[in-house]
């Protein structure tokens, strides 16, 4: 019982950084109808910008970390002004193909400026383990679960509550009527794109330490990620969290428990969740199912 | 139709067919190989144009599609000997089937969703090659270099009074098979099916209305396309003489994709500069810089340019030529 | 009075569809002013002329200067448009959507706001928590002007008010518009198929034709004319 407890824990916490990945994803989607495929690597560079603080110029962990949070944000709102937004006139693939373009710059990005060598990063949480109920979690993982929480919570507060969360609400599911009552709808979207980018550099510095630092970080993540929000329903916030808490503690389970799939495999049963799901409920578990407008 | 309009496209195709003939005669042996390999992802664009391009579905997965392809050549060539030349339409038919039938559920899936699922296929490809060892050789793969099935790998092959070393004669067969794929393409997409392609892509309820079976077309779509990629890796597997799950990996399915795209979506003749695109991006990237990272920061730098430069591909610049000729 | 609005040689296209050939008309400060004509006539793409969602030439003054850019600025120069099919946000609530009404205003005294709107709509308070999409048709549009109103707007524009909604609730939105301009000096420019109920709350009417205006007048006038009436808005 100990050991399944043990098992749940970590799944969450490697659930919860696919969530905010997942929640990257589905910001964007929801925003702006596009599947970003550079959120990983927009996510790994950040990552190595809070790398770089910490060890070459010696900064503490939780300001580099925070500084970085600013940094993916302008960064993030940059490349939807600057790249994205120029396209969006266009079809679907012209976003796609740029996204995809992205990637492939940021990932040669990374290797030029840093080199392609893997490297240890240090967690910021300790990694001893506590004992609750008679159990021993790690408290790293209880770190990244609270971090993602703390996150999503701040994210709800300001959707909810705030004027600005409001109005990229509207924007996000009526950009014509949006613009009538006087929301500034193109900065609205790239507001998205730089909490998009937020989320995905929490991810990556959540992942770092236990995943080790490279340029491709965050290239199987982008696929736990997808499946997440796949399963969860592509526009749905909430589906994100919980889509991702479920494949992370799902996957998790069935690593420790089925003898046929072993650690390896993790990712093609992430994939074949994504084809279950699209084949089974497209929409997700919290998506709602498309009527099509004739 | 005026005479010369109907002509154009005529003549041109034979003044293509004309220089591919020619072209190995004033380039190097190198140069003529990877124009080969150009014939080669022309085959695969052709059949992803008419998925994509003509009925609007988005696939991310037709380097699938080619490793069936590839593959089934492969076995054919070293288990049951089968020369090279015919397992090439075996492997289009085993690839366009599987396609066709992979094509009954995508009927359910729009736009980012059927992208998400074919991605999800592309980049478990590998894995479930490796999965099934006694079939597929696993991670060695498999080695066609030196099997006697392969036409002209050991001794120069003889056609039409040449004889042809290796890398001509496979240069030769590319391009032939990727000539013949354009007119069949060119026939597919002008006749009825081509139209009905194309109401599909614009309006699938319009194009219910009006008669048209969408379940039957998009399949039927998906076959094709799968049948040409298959056509594509098997040539592949031919050209490289080798196979193993890394062979297609998804970046190629991505690259086809972008092919497409920059070669312009819906026109035939943007294809050709979409495949000499996918081929010499990566090259003209590391003639660029050579340190490590920089190729893949030149190839997504231009990529980007290229869509503002050129949203509608090559195609559309050649649409414009052609209106400014018209006046 | 001098006109709020004004519209001279106003054209504007869809692609190759020429929808206004030059369009002129006045709409005086404390009026409510009408766009008749037929479906294609151009009567919603005058309004889109005006708040910007479509590209015009020609000269739009509003409050003396010359109104340009998109929505995003004609909405903070006082204009609100409510569009065809109300522009409701139906996956946000009804008290959201009048908040989104109210965002280009800099001092936020919503409560009074509301207060005020639910003077006008005295379900609205009861019913803020609800989805505006479960709302009704008739509950919809109310939302719709409710929202326009929240933004403290100088001229208020309408689009098809009456589309697809019952004839007594379309008389119920009307009478509501007649006396916002009566007891608030608020300045209408609405656009109607429905050419009897909207002459009789109008002032002046404008009827289009194909792009152009046909006829214009005080709605008075245009009632007692009979060619005018089987002519253009057939009755």
């Amino acid at each position: 019982m100990a050991d399944f407890m043990q098992q749940v824990v970590a799944g969450l916490a490697s659930g919860s950084i696919y969530a905010s990945l997942a929640l990257a994803l589905v910001l964007i989607h929801r925003a702006t109808g596009v599947i970003n495929f550079a959120q990983g690597e927009m996510a790994t560079f950040s990552t190595y910008i809070a790398w770089t603080l910490t060890t070459n110029h010696g900064w503490n962990y939780w300001p580099a970390f925070a500084a970085t949070l600013v940094v993916s944000f302008v960064g993030g709102a940059a490349i939807h002004q600057g790249i994205i937004r120029p396209n969006e006139k266009g079809s679907v693939l012209r976003v796609v193909i740029v996204t995809i373009g992205l990637l492939l710059a940021l990932n040669g990005l990374v290797t030029l400026i840093w080199s392609g060598e893997v490297r240890a990063v240090p967690s910021p949480f300790p990694t001893r383990t506590i004992e609750i109920a008679g159990v021993a979690i790690s408290i790293q993982d209880i770190g990244t679960i609270g971090v993602v929480l703390a996150t999503v919570v701040v994210l709800w507060l300001l959707f909810q509550y705030t004027r600005i969360g409001l109005a990229m609400r509207a924007a996000a599911v009526n950009p014509a009527e949006a613009r009538l009552v006087g929301v500034r709808v193109a900065w609205m979207l790239s507001l998205g794109w730089g909490l998009a980018a937020v989320l995905g550099a929490i991810s990556g510095m959540l992942a770092a330490p236990s995943l080790f630092l490279d340029p491709n970080l965050m290239a199987a993540l982008l696929i736990y990620a997808f499946a997440a929000a796949v399963l969860g329903g592509i526009d749905s916030p909430l589906g994100a969290v919980v889509g991702g808490l479920t494949l992370g503690v799902g996957l998790n389970l069935i690593g420790t428990y089925v003898d046929f799939v072993g650690a390896d495999l993790r990712l093609p049963v992430a994939l074949l969740v994504i084809l279950v799901v699209l084949l089974v409920k497209p929409s997700g578990i919290f998506g709602k199912t498309e009527v099509k407008r004739v | 139709m005026s005479r010369s309009r109907a002509l154009a496209p005529v003549v041109a195709f034979v003044v293509l067919a004309v220089v591919v003939a020619v072209l190995p005669s004033f380039v190097s042996a190198f140069r003529a190989q990877q124009l080969a390999y150009v014939a080669i992802y022309l085959v695969a664009l052709l059949g992803l144009n008419i998925l994509t391009g003509y009925t609007g579905q988005i696939s991310l997965g037709h380097g699938a599609f080619m490793a069936i392809g590839g593959y089934t050549t492969a076995i054919l060539m070293t288990d049951h000997g089968v020369k090279d030349v015919w397992t090439i339409p075996l492997a289009g038919l085993v690839a366009g089937i599987v396609g066709f039938l992979f094509g009954i559920p995508a009927l359910r899936l729009s736009g980012l969703y059927l992208a998400l699922a074919t991605f999800a296929v592309a980049v478990s490809m590998p894995a479930v090659i490796k999965r099934f060892e006694g079939f597929t050789g696993g991670g060695g793969g498999i080695n066609l270099f030196g099997v006697p099935e392969l036409t002209a790998s050991l001794t120069p092959v003889t056609v039409l009074g040449r004889e042809l070393t290796f890398n001509d004669w496979i240069y030769y067969l590319c391009w032939t098979i990727a000539l013949v794929g354009y007119v069949v393409a060119w026939l597919l997409v002008r006749g009825r099916t081509g139209r009905a392609f194309r109401a599909v892509r614009d309006s699938e309820s319009a194009a219910q209305s009006a008669g048209v079976s969408l379940a039957s077309y998009k399949t039927l779509a998906f076959g094709v396309s799968a049948a040409y990629a298959g056509v594509a890796g098997s040539l592949f597997a031919i050209a490289t003489t080798f196979v193993n799950p890394d062979t297609f990996p998804v970046a190629l399915s991505i690259l086809l994709l972008v092919g497409v795209v920059v070669g312009g979506l819906g026109s035939l003749a943007g294809l050709i500069a979409g495949a000499v695109f996918i081929q010499f991006l990566p090259i003209w990237s590391q003639e660029v810089s050579k340190s490590p990272g920089a190729p893949a920061v030149v190839s997504g730098v231009v990529l980007i340019a290229l869509m503002f430069v050129l949203p509608m591909g090559f195609a559309g610049l050649v649409d414009r030529l052609r209106a400014l000729t018209k006046r | 009075m001098s006109a709020l609005l004004a519209l001279e040689a106003v054209e504007a296209r869809y692609g190759p569809v020429q929808a206004l050939r030059g369009v002129s008309l006045e709409v005086d400060e404390g009026s409510v002013v009408a766009v008749l004509g037929a479906n294609g006539a151009g009567k919603t793409t005058t309004l889109r002329a005006v708040s910007g969602t479509v590209r015009r030439t020609g000269e739009i003054t509003f409050a003396g200067k010359p109104l340009r850019g998109g929505p995003e600025a004609v909405a903070r120069a006082g204009i609100a448009h409510v569009p065809e099919g109300r522009g409701t946000f139906t996956e946000l609530t009804v008290v959201e959507n009048l908040k989104l009404g109210a965002y280009t205003r800099r001092e936020r005294s919503l409560k009074a706001d509301i207060d005020r709107v639910a003077e006008w709509f005295p379900w609205i308070p009861a019913r803020g928590g609800q989805p505006a999409g479960t709302l009704s048709g008739g509950e919809q549009q109310m939302l719709a002007v409710a929202r326009a109103l929240m933004a403290r707007p100088r001229l208020l524009m309408l689009d098809e008010p009456s589309l697809g909604l019952a004839p007594m609730i379309v008389r119920e939105i009307f009478r509501i518009v007649r006396e916002l301009n009566e007891k608030e000096g608020l300045t209408v420019l609405v656009v109607e198929q429905d050419a009897r109920i909207a002459l009789r709350t109008a002032s002046t009417a404008y009827v289009l034709e194909v792009g152009r205006v046909a006829v214009s007048g005080p709605s008075g006038e245009l009632r007692e004319n009979e060619s005018v009436r089987r002519s253009y808005l057939g009755y």
